[in-house]
């Protein structure tokens, strides 16, 4: 199946500064991307010049199979963006301004009605349509953005940073949306928040310093995460020979006092063993705890070699 | 085509949505009312002499040329402040992506946003012209040179705004933006003042002169040359705005 987003050798420069060198990636139909990255990474930059609002300074970019630059109505007709800071006319009604952007995305008169309709639905901004933009609260404003992001039913989708200022139950809808939107849409959505990616996304990159330093699905991503993690607090101290020598235990390390972390393969699972023969050994059993190793680990694993 | 009206209409609308396009329509036509009524007690006043001279200038003479010539200088200083906020505000308050990430051309964009400020400022004209046409009641209007008046502030105001436009564009802010185009279209208009000093004209500023031109087809003498002027100067400041909007997503 063809790709909805190709992009080969992309870079952009800012005088000298190099804000994104090289990058190449893909997008299938069905795929959402999570785009992770801390600040001053080159996320924006990226979303920027994805949505053609910024000119690379090399490479190329095709949306749907049309060149940006060469045939960019056709390529801009498939695409829905909603920038860092949401592009709302503050002084536009929700249903005025939803109205501009359909006709500006060239929707025909009959069409327009039923699209709003059924966007402000999806969006949850039925009790806010007629209100001043102006005058709605951040999380709606930002709701309004991602209607205009997918108003025109765009194949693909780039949304920079889009649950900044939503409470968590819209955060919640938010997320719902985005994966029911992946279905049949292929979504990019940039963010800091690294739960968000392992929630909503089927794939992750992450970009640092301009350059995409892990590029995989999220299912992948979990199996290359072999390691797991028990923490063990006991109150004499232990044997480490006599632990390690339980299947499957690879590693102990000492964090504090009696305070062992103990890693181990997850091929298996060790801790019934463990807790058993921390008990039989008489050292004093208190707390066991699982640590799960999270996106923040493989982040700023990852990161920090870079950097 | 049918985009670029979509943008136009927005564009008309937005203006009426803030207090700027009421405040300059009522401070204008108060102005011009107050000037209007001036020129008609003139000539009411030497009404008698005229009957008598040979060739002398009739009522559309002297209540409508001085009339229309007052309004191209205001509008001159009014035309900056419309067109201040069209791209530059866009670009400050980051809504221009979405004009940039819409299929719609670049050209599209600058013709829209240039044809809905120009729908206010001919709004602006003909509420100008109907004062002159009350004049109908009680007398008579050359009706010529009333039309050649009512096309030179047209053609005057649509070059205003190609120029308030384009330094919209350019500008990164909109007092920025008027300032700098009041001072272009000063400039143009007070570039022929050097003609006065005789042997010093210029033929070129002559011809890049605005209020040369405007004063030629208020005169009456509708001259292709005069028409070709303005369709020149509109041409280029609009295409000047379109490259640089193509610009924008270069620089940074």
């Amino acid at each position: 199946m063809a790709n909805l987003i190709e992009v080969e050798n992309l870079s952009r420069y800012y005088g000298k500064y190099c804000a994104v060198n090289n990058i190449s990636f893909t997008l299938a139909k069905g795929a959402v991307v999570g785009f992770l990255g801390p600040n001053g990474a080159g996320k924006t930059t990226t979303m920027q010049m994805l949505s053609g609002n910024l000119a690379p300074s090399s490479g190329l970019i095709k949306i749907n199979g049309f060149d940006l630059l060469n045939a960019p109505l056709k390529a801009k007709r498939s695409l829905g963006y909603l920038p860092d800071i949401p592009s709302l006319y503050k002084d536009l009604t929700v249903q005025e301004f939803l109205h501009y952007c359909a006709q500006l995305q060239g929707i025909t008169k009959q069409a327009i009605y039923p699209i709003i309709d059924k966007t402000v639905e999806r969006c949850s901004l039925q009790t806010v349509s007629k209100r001043l933009i102006a005058n709605l609260s951040k999380g709606f404003q930002q709701r309004v953005g991602i209607a205009q992001a997918i108003l025109h039913n765009p194949e693909v989708i780039i949304l920079d940073e889009p649950t900044v200022g939503l409470d968590p139950i819209q955060i919640k809808e938010i997320r719902a949306l985005i994966k029911e939107l992946g279905k049949d849409h292929g979504i990019i959505l940039s963010t800091h928040i690294l739960p968000e990616v392992q929630e909503t996304c089927s794939h992750v990159q992450i970009i640092n310093n301009g350059k995409i330093i892990l590029n995989e699905s999220i299912f992948e991503l979990n199996r290359t995460m072999t390691q797991d993690c028990l923490q063990v607090i006991t109150r004499s101290p232990v044997d480490n020979t006599i632990l390690l020598s339980i299947p499957y235990v690879t590693r102990i390390e000492e964090i504090a006092h009696n305070r062992h972390n103990i890693h181990y393969s997850m091929k298996g699972n060790p801790t019934h063993q463990i807790a058993e023969t921390i008990i039989a050994k008489g050292w004093g059993l208190e707390e066991m705890t699982p640590i799960k190793k999270s996106m923040e680990d493989i982040f700023l694993a990852l990161t920090q070699v870079e950097s | 085509m049918s985009v670029t009206l979509v943008i136009a209409t927005r564009e008309f609308k937005s203006l009426f949505l803030s207090p700027l396009a009421w405040s300059i329509l009522a401070v204008l036509q108060g102005i011009l009312g107050y000037l209007f009524l001036n020129q008609v007690e003139t000539f009411t006043l030497i009404q008698a002499k005229l009957v008598g001279m040979e060739g002398a200038p009739g009522l559309t003479d002297i209540v409508v040329t001085p009339l229309f010539s007052n309004a191209g200088i205001i509008l001159l200083l009014v035309t900056p402040l419309l067109t201040m906020r069209l791209i530059c505000e866009e670009r400050r308050n980051k809504t221009l992506s979405l004009l940039l990430s819409a299929p719609i051309s670049n050209s599209d964009i600058i013709i829209g946003k240039y044809l809905g400020t120009l729908g206010l400022l001919l709004v602006i004209v003909a509420l100008i012209t109907l004062m002159p046409l009350f004049l109908l009641m009680g007398g008579e209007l050359d009706n010529g040179k009333f039309f050649a008046n009512f096309l030179a502030l047209n053609l005057l105001v649509a070059g205003f705004s190609a120029v308030g436009l384009f330094m919209s564009t350019v500008a990164g802010h909109p007092t920025v933006a008027a300032i700098g185009s009041i001072g272009i279209l000063l400039l143009l208009w007070i570039l022929d003042w050097t003609n006065s000093i005789k042997d010093q004209r210029s033929e070129l500023f002559e011809y890049l002169s605005i209020l040369r031109h405007f004063q030629a087809i208020q005169s009456g003498q509708i001259n292709s040359m005069d028409l070709c002027y303005f369709v020149l100067f509109i041409a280029t400041f609009l295409l000047l705005s379109i490259r640089y909007l193509a610009n924008e997503r270069f620089q940074k």
